[in-house]
């Protein structure tokens, strides 16, 4: 789950991480009265969406006059965003951070992750902060200064103050540096995140660390035990059809092609996917209905799947572990007798009660088109799509 | 010969009287698995699938001698069902649960190692010796005993590794399936190891899929310490970028993690590739000569 610019540094406020004074606002009177309040003739005004790649896109800007201030809200504030990591309806904008403007002298970068290769939590800086990070890590990755956290002993001294010396930071920048790292960690630690991000972390003119910018990713997996996280979920920056499917305990994730699957298992679903393609089609969609699948799953699977007017064939992929074949059959004859499907439906069952499904689906009416391996599912699957079969 | 578990391996169910747990202890003890008892805190006197139910896992490598455990608790409280499993005198591990937050496994991962205890999972399937006994969720009777060893981050694919190894009679001798966790308690290099120095085991199937560097680092592993041939799939060349917030992940990754970064990797380490996860047991014949 992600979490919004304000809210991140709101977080960080609450971890003694120094960040720019400011606050949110959801209407441009509101922003007025903030801007008012922060009690300076500059401002950064920042839109909010889930997306980086922002001031490229024109959702941050820096104004001089009140005006301004509310002139950017009314621009955003109801409206999408577009940047190069949306897509191209972009992300709704609910609120605008408005914060006091500081001076750069240098910009550096800051991040925080779950790294699986050493199977610890390793916070990462560099010298060379700013929106060419991913470049400088490919290209001169020495460029980039790692600290390994112990997950028994936790931080040590030692490894900010490394880290510090690494980013040349003065006696005085070392010292704030120190505190930043140790509130990163805890914050990492305490709000089971998956991802911190600081870039760019910057010196000021006058000498000191300050966090520009901070993104926040939250491990799901922890959300039952995060009640104030949990809260900070906003449903507006996600999309319908996948935020539906997690209702459902379903794994969904929308694609350009025309043949909707529903394959139990994400690495099943993915190898489903690279099939199809290797037969000269195009999925539709990702779908993992999960290891506990019923039949009131299928069917909801069923209806976002051919919520997408794209899709012109079905192609379910079963391999029962956990999950029993007959009642992924009866879910599927439940769905496809309640909703009319017209679209064909190539099915695959195998492994856990695999025969019994299978007789099922023979003993119904409906227009479904059995296979008996991955290679024919996926062949039928193609002809389908392009009306070969009906 | 097999690697990890065979039939006379003493295993007990953590969660055993949960529903999950149940339907699928049934299907292990009916594959031969020596399932001597189970844990149930309060339930503890107890007997369920006529096997004695214990409060503590202490309690029930005492009375039973059991050296395994399958872990079937919910999320939340695996961090301690796992630890209390390793401290309690169990050296094998598989912990079915999905859903396990990240900063549980760091911990759950060094103190396992501390103590020497094999853990497989979480989010797994489990492993299986074909003919002898299963710790797992697998249909059992998709497997043949036989002589391809088979290591995997994702539980269906698992499957059909199996099956198609199956269908041209080469069987298995172990199947384990890792999971797909960023944090899994064993990497395909470990299991990689063990199929290596198994002399039953001739040929090795490897199915990894996109996302972290664990294929890669297998790749160089292979290139210099395994003998035995290997093929090997991976999941998710069609799989579009997704979305990202951020650098970080990208940064640690190096610029590696793609599905195309990791095939040209083991290819370069001469693992045998193939692009459709249909193709794995043709893959071996064409490896093996068989």
């Amino acid at each position: 789950m992600n979490l919004h610019e304000y809210q991140a540094k709101q977080l960080f406020r609450e971890y003694d991480i120094s960040v720019s004074e400011g606050l949110s606002a959801s209407s441009s009177q509101e922003a007025e009265k903030i801007a008012l309040s922060l009690n300076v003739d500059k401002w950064v005004v920042k839109a909010q969406v889930h997306a980086g790649g922002r001031g490229k896109s024109g959702g941050v800007e820096l104004v001089d006059s009140i005006e301004k201030v509310k002139a950017f809200a009314d621009k955003w504030l109801g409206k999408n965003l577009v940047t190069f990591q949306t897509d191209e309806k972009g992300q709704p904008v609910n609120q605008i951070l408005i914060e006091t403007v500081t001076d750069i002298n240098k910009e550096l970068y800051l991040g925080a992750v779950i790294d699986r290769a050493s199977q610890r939590l390793v916070v990462m800086a560099s010298t060379e902060g700013g929106v060419n990070i991913e470049e400088v890590a490919e290209e001169t990755p020495e460029k980039i200064y790692k600290a390994e956290i112990d997950p028994i002993q936790g931080p040590n001294q030692l490894q900010a103050e490394k880290l510090a010396s690494s980013l040349n930071l003065n006696e005085v920048q070392t010292l704030q540096f120190i505190e930043i790292f140790n509130g990163l960690v805890k914050l990492f630690i305490d709000k089971d995140l998956s991802l911190v991000e600081v870039n760019p972390l910057v010196i000021t003119s006058s000498g000191d660390l300050i966090c520009l910018d901070a993104k926040i990713n939250v491990d799901s997996n922890a959300l039952y035990r995060q009640e104030q996280i949990s809260k900070l979920r906003d449903p507006s920056q996600e999309d319908p059809r996948e935020a539906s499917a997690a209702e459902w305990d379903l794994s969904y994730v929308a694609l350009d092609g025309s043949i909707g699957c529903m394959v139990n298992g994400a690495g099943l679903a993915m190898g489903t996917m690279d099939i199809i393609k290797l037969h000269g089609g195009e999925p539709a969609n990702f779908l993992d209905v999960g290891g506990t699948a019923d039949s009131k799953r299928v069917a909801e699977a069923f209806k976002i799947i051919l919520s997408d007017e794209n899709v012109n064939t079905v192609l379910i992929n079963i391999f029962g572990g956990i999950v029993r074949c007959d009642v992924i059959a009866d879910g599927i004859v439940e769905a496809l007798t309640g909703m009319g499907v017209s679209v064909p439906v190539i099915v695959r069952l195998e492994g856990n009660s695999a025969q019994k499904g299978l007789k099922i689906l023979d003993e119904c009416d409906l227009n479904i088109i059995p296979a008996s391996n991955l290679e024919e599912a996926a062949s039928l699957a193609v002809k389908a799509s392009k009306g070969d079969i009906t | 010969m097999s690697i990890l578990i065979d039939k006379s391996t003493k295993v007990i169910c953590q969660g055993f009287t949960g529903g999950q747990a149940t339907q699928h202890c049934i299907q292990c003890i009916d594959y031969g698995t020596q399932l001597v008892g189970g844990v149930t805190p309060g339930k503890g006197g107890q007997i369920h699938l006529d096997l004695p139910v214990f409060n503590t896992v202490k309690e029930a490598v005492d009375a039973t001698g059991a050296s395994a455990s399958i872990i079937f608790v919910p999320a939340k409280f695996c961090k301690s069902s796992i630890l209390e499993a390793a401290e309690s005198g169990i050296s094998l591990i598989v912990c079915i649960t999905e859903g396990i937050p990240t900063i549980d496994m760091l911990e759950v991962k060094v103190r396992c190692d501390e103590l020497g205890v094999r853990l497989i999972g979480p989010n797994c399937p489990g492993i299986i010796t074909p003919g002898e006994a299963k710790m797992g969720i697998m249909p059992g009777d998709i497997h043949l005993p036989g002589k391809v060893g088979i290591i995997s981050r994702s539980g269906t694919l698992t499957y059909e590794a199996v099956k198609q190894t199956t269908d041209l009679g080469f069987g298995q001798t172990s199947c384990v399936g890792i999971g797909g966790d960023p944090i899994p308690g064993t990497s395909f290099i470990d299991v990689l190891d063990l199929f290596e120095k198994d002399n039953s085991t001739e040929a090795i199937v490897m199915v990894g899929e996109i996302g972290g560097t664990a294929e890669e680092a297998a790749a160089e592993f292979i290139q210099s310490n395994v003998t035995k041939p290997v093929v090997s799939y991976i999941a998710g060349v069609t799989a579009p970028p997704g979305k990202r917030m951020g650098h970080a992940g990208a940064i640690i990754a190096g610029g590696k993690g793609t599905a195309e970064d990791k095939f040209k990797a083991l290819e370069s380490a001469g693992v045998y590739t193939v692009k459709s996860p249909a193709e794995i047991g043709k893959g071996i014949a064409e490896v093996s000569g068989w």
